[in-house]
């Protein structure tokens, strides 16, 4: 089938605004829209720029608003889109060119709030034991593969890029409610203040984003609840 | 660009914000035209009579509206916050939100109308 695209193209070196440009390719309708861009950059014009990787939902490179909100282009099926399938970067970050922008802020906040263990105890000798309850505590957020749509999905980081954004905060997460670790009161001294978690709005964009189906408000309220509390 | 297609949260939210700063305006020329009353009953009879006009009335209406949705989503928040884990829930707590709305401000219209349509507007 023919499908018809309309991406919002920008090229530093050439254009001072970006503009829509409209492209038919043909297509199957179990396609992905990964598959579109992939038809349009290599059969149609090679300057298109998008990052990708895996292509199965894994690496999280390929996230971008596809008709009007925050999606996976490898996760995102021809067939269920309505047409033209209309693309542009990701919101809040600064566009390179076309889909590519920006990740280095993103990066930073993620590196803010230590996204490692952190001991608490001497290293044992052997592994540290968890209980499967333990485990199931922090579940959810592991799963995180760090695309940032929940980030550039979130009202509050759009207005404030200063705001350290839900996706920082699922890392947090991830390991302040991990029992082998030490370092929660380091990551909440990170997240409790004005561009912590209480820039939150509970606007839920960011679990409506999110492709691995993280709830995110959760854990962000979750952190918020523990840091009111003062302590886990 | 294009608008963000977020989910009801977003509207929630955008509506939150708006019905906030108009009730918080209201308030402001509130604070103002009670403050007439210095200047003596002349003025300040004549806002009253002003308010009495079917035109405020829809605008009482209409701030009523504002002040409900304000408070019913504020305590959706405030529930979301102390309970994290009724997020799986926001869909619907929204839902249940807006029937409330709706059963508190149906009635409430209509005696408003009413009001209006007797002049009897306080
Ligand atoms: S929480 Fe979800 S949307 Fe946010 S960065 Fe991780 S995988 Fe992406
Ligand atoms: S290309 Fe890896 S997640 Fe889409």
């Amino acid at each position: 089938m023919e499908v018809t695209f309309q991406l919002l193209r920008f090229d530093p070196l050439k254009d001072r605004q970006p503009h829509w440009e409209t492209y038919r390719v043909e297509l199957e309708p179990t396609d992905r829209v990964l598959d579109g861009l992939e038809a349009i950059k290599g059969q149609m014009d090679g300057t298109l720029a998008y990052r990708r990787s895996c292509a199965h939902g894994v690496c999280g490179s390929d996230a971008m608003i596809i008709n009007g909100r925050n999606r996976l282009a490898c996760k995102a099926l021809v067939k269920n889109m309505k047409e033209p399938i209309r693309i542009e970067p990701m919101r809040g970050f600064k566009v390179l060119k076309d889909f590519v922008v920006d990740m280095g802020p993103f990066f930073e906040k993620y590196r803010a709030v230590k996204p490692y263990l952190i001991e608490k105890e001497a290293r044992p000798q052997k592994e540290r034991l968890q209980s499967q309850e333990e485990r199931e505590r922090f579940d959810d957020t592991t799963k995180c593969i760090l695309c940032g749509a929940c980030t550039t999905s979130c009202p509050s980081f759009w207005f404030n890029a200063g705001y350290v954004g839900p996706a920082a905060i699922v890392q947090a997460h991830r390991f302040i409610f991990d029992s082998r670790d030490g370092g929660a009161e380091e990551r909440l001294s990170v997240l409790n203040n004005q561009e912590g978690v209480w820039r939150c709005r509970t606007v839920f964009n960011c679990v409506e984003a999110c492709p691995r189906g993280i709830n995110v408000t959760r854990a962000i309220g979750e952190v918020k609840k523990v840091i009111a509390k003062g302590g886990r | 660009m294009s608008i963000y297609r977020g989910g009801i949260g977003q509207w929630s939210w955008t509506f939150h914000r708006l019905t906030g700063v108009g009730v918080l305006l209201f308030l402001l020329v509130h604070i103002l035209d009670t403050a007439l009353i210095m200047m003596g009953p002349h003025w300040y009879n004549k806002i009253i009579r002003f308010y009495r006009t079917p035109l405020f009335g829809l605008m009482e209406i209409a701030l009523f509206a504002a002040v409900l949705y304000h408070a019913l989503n504020g305590v959706r928040i405030i529930v979301i916050d102390f309970r994290p884990e009724t997020t799986v829930h926001y869909k619907k707590m929204f839902f249940i939100q807006m029937a409330l709305f709706a059963l508190i401000f149906i009635p409430v219209c209509i005696i408003m109308l009413g009001h209006i349509a007797q002049g009897l507007h306080p």
